[in-house]
């Protein structure tokens, strides 16, 4: 096989960070926070380059949507071992409400014009935990979809998926070209090393506006706010294992 | 000078003349035996939306029992079921076309489902193709536009009003009492809409965990294994504790990962976000994605 493979990656607020409302409640604070890949996307470009490693895939074509910033996100990837890029130019100020349809309709535009087999995303973005581009890019193309994947492999004509559903564990058989989306068991994303960060300064990226695309990005929703959740009460230390179980105890259990 | 005389006229307002009956459908989750409860906590989140509810029932088996169940429920007008051969396994590229062309006869303004992998594979797709931006995981209904989420894993909450002319959502359960089931008095009928269905997906199988204890997603009670366990053996102990409490056993991304215990288990914010009366966590360090899963235990 030789597939061409087109992969979408965020840049979101980095896991570990400590997440705060901003004083205006309509959103948290971005400014001078760190940022990086969105993890599912990382393990969605390490599934790709692993796919071009075992010659399944003979070109990686990563995606990124928003402010110029998206740019450091699109080089992490190249560095990975994706080949090209695409920025997705959109003003800091839209992404609020740029969301999984209008994202999807990129993919899926870009897919049509990249001639994609693959389009490869995380199951979900940390930030706005949708889990929706995925499935909404393949009814767009109508492609079949293998969601939650964590586990890829090449058949014939198609492509055999297992999937983490909420029992355990599935399996479909879909033919290509298809629309996945990464789970966090599909595989350990690598670093990059430092000749390839170099390399990747090399790599083109092409920087693209959605009205190009012939996307509308208007907003269909309007964010009314954005709160903290309820504090809860603090907690008690107990001093042992009897003290535990009397607690539990008198509460009935 | 104006008059400023205002008599209140009998007219119909604008917004009358506009109206579109507001009308919800379900989609039913099931496993071709037993109704999920999902469906049960989605049909309370549509009742708060307001109008109409009704409920659709896909399935390759046994759909009239799981109709039965449903019936029992109060406050559901209709009850439309299909039953194909083609739906095993539930794939969202066989169920997506039927679903809009039941769309496209009964011009829902809600299409809900509960919060599972089933409805978040299912319920985007059906959404793209009608044009509108789903919202997922939602944890309150302000009004029939209007829905509160969490994001960044639970530790911020937003409300937004969706500006789409059909709304599709997914229900969080452990934010909705389950609907009893009984008193209700539903009308079940076969489903008249029919599509055609590509053949680009096929079911092969699935490997569920087979357990006597307590569903995760429902225990009242739940002891959870993190990195702390260091191997899969010692999970035992949990499995005793648990039994001694009637408890379900849960665990960390860590021990999954660490192939000490299967998938299903993983508690967080992408495996199952669960509210128990009692949480008791072992070896668990407190990761704000573990935390996502079960801040909301009791």
């Amino acid at each position: 096989m030789s597939l061409k493979v087109l992969v979408g990656c965020k840049r979101v607020i980095d896991y570990a960070v400590k997440i705060r409302v901003r004083p205006d409640k309509l959103g948290v604070v971005t400014d001078g926070v760190k940022h990086s890949m969105n993890p599912f996307d990382e393990i969605a470009v390490e599934e790709a380059v692993r796919m071009k490693e075992k010659k399944l895939a003979k070109e990686i074509v990563v995606v990124s949507c928003g402010p110029q910033q998206a740019q450091e996100t699109i080089r992490t990837a190249l560095a990975m071992g994706a080949d090209r890029g695409y920025h997705i130019d959109v003003a800091a100020d839209k992404m609020a409400t740029l969301q999984p349809i209008h994202v999807s309709k990129i993919m899926a535009k870009l897919a049509e014009k990249e001639k994609a087999d693959i389009v490869m995303l995380g199951k979900l973005a940390i930030d706005d935990d949708s889990n929706q581009t995925a499935q909404m890019t393949a009814a767009l193309l109508d492609w079949p979809q293998g969601v939650f994947a964590s586990k890829v492999d090449a058949k014939d004509k198609g492509l055999e998926v297992v999937r983490e559903i909420d029992g355990g564990l599935e399996t479909i058989n879909i033919d290509l070209p298809a629309v996945l989306s990464a789970d966090l068991r599909l595989n350990e994303p690598r670093y990059a090393t430092l000749p390839n960060i170099m390399k990747a300064k090399k790599k083109k990226v092409e920087k693209v506006k959605p009205e190009d695309l012939g996307v509308d990005i208007t907003p269909r929703i309007e964010v009314v706010n954005v709160e903290d959740p309820p504090v809860r009460e603090a907690g008690q230390s107990v001093g042992d294992v009897e003290e535990l179980v009397g607690k539990l105890k008198d509460k009935g259990f | 000078m104006f008059s400023l005389t205002n008599r209140l006229r009998q007219v119909a307002s604008p917004a009358a003349q506009l109206y579109r009956c507001q009308s919800t459908l379900v989609v039913a989750e099931h496993n071709n035996e037993k109704l999920n409860p999902a469906t049960l906590h989605a049909i309370t989140a549509a009742k708060q939306l307001g109008g109409e509810i009704n409920c659709v029932i896909f399935g390759s088996q046994n759909t009239a029992a799981i109709a039965k169940e449903v019936s029992g429920v109060e406050g559901i007008s209709k009850i439309l079921v299909a039953e194909n051969a083609a739906f095993e396994g539930f794939l969202p590229e066989k169920l997506t076309p039927i679903l809009l062309a039941s769309q496209e006869q009964f011009k829902f303004t809600h299409i809900v489902a509960g919060a599972s992998a089933f409805s978040r594979s299912l319920l985007p797709r059906v959404a793209a193709k009608l044009d509108v931006s789903p919202i997922s995981d939602i944890i309150g209904v302000k009004d029939a536009e209007t829905f509160v989420r969490t994001i960044y894993a639970g530790n911020a909450i937003m409300t937004l009003k969706s500006k789409d002319p059909v709304k599709i959502l997914t229900v969080r359960t452990t934010a909705f009492e389950a609907a009893a089931t009984s008193g209700g008095s539903g009308a079940v009928e076969d489903l008249a809409a029919s599509a055609d269905m590509p053949a680009i997906s096929e079911y092969v199988g699935q490997e569920l965990t087979k357990s006597d204890r307590p569903d995760l997603g429902s225990a009242k009670v739940v002891v959870s294994g993190g990195r702390g366990m260091k191997t899969g053996d010692n999970f035992k102990m949990l499995y005793d504790l648990a039994d001694k409490l009637g408890a379900a056993v849960g665990a960390s991304r860590a021990a999954v990962d660490a192939g000490m215990v299967p998938n299903d288990m993983q508690i967080g914010q992408t495996g199952k976000i669960i509210a128990p009366e009692l949480y008791i966590a072992v070896g668990i360090s407190g990761a704000i994605q573990h935390l996502a899963g079960m801040k909301d235990s009791k």
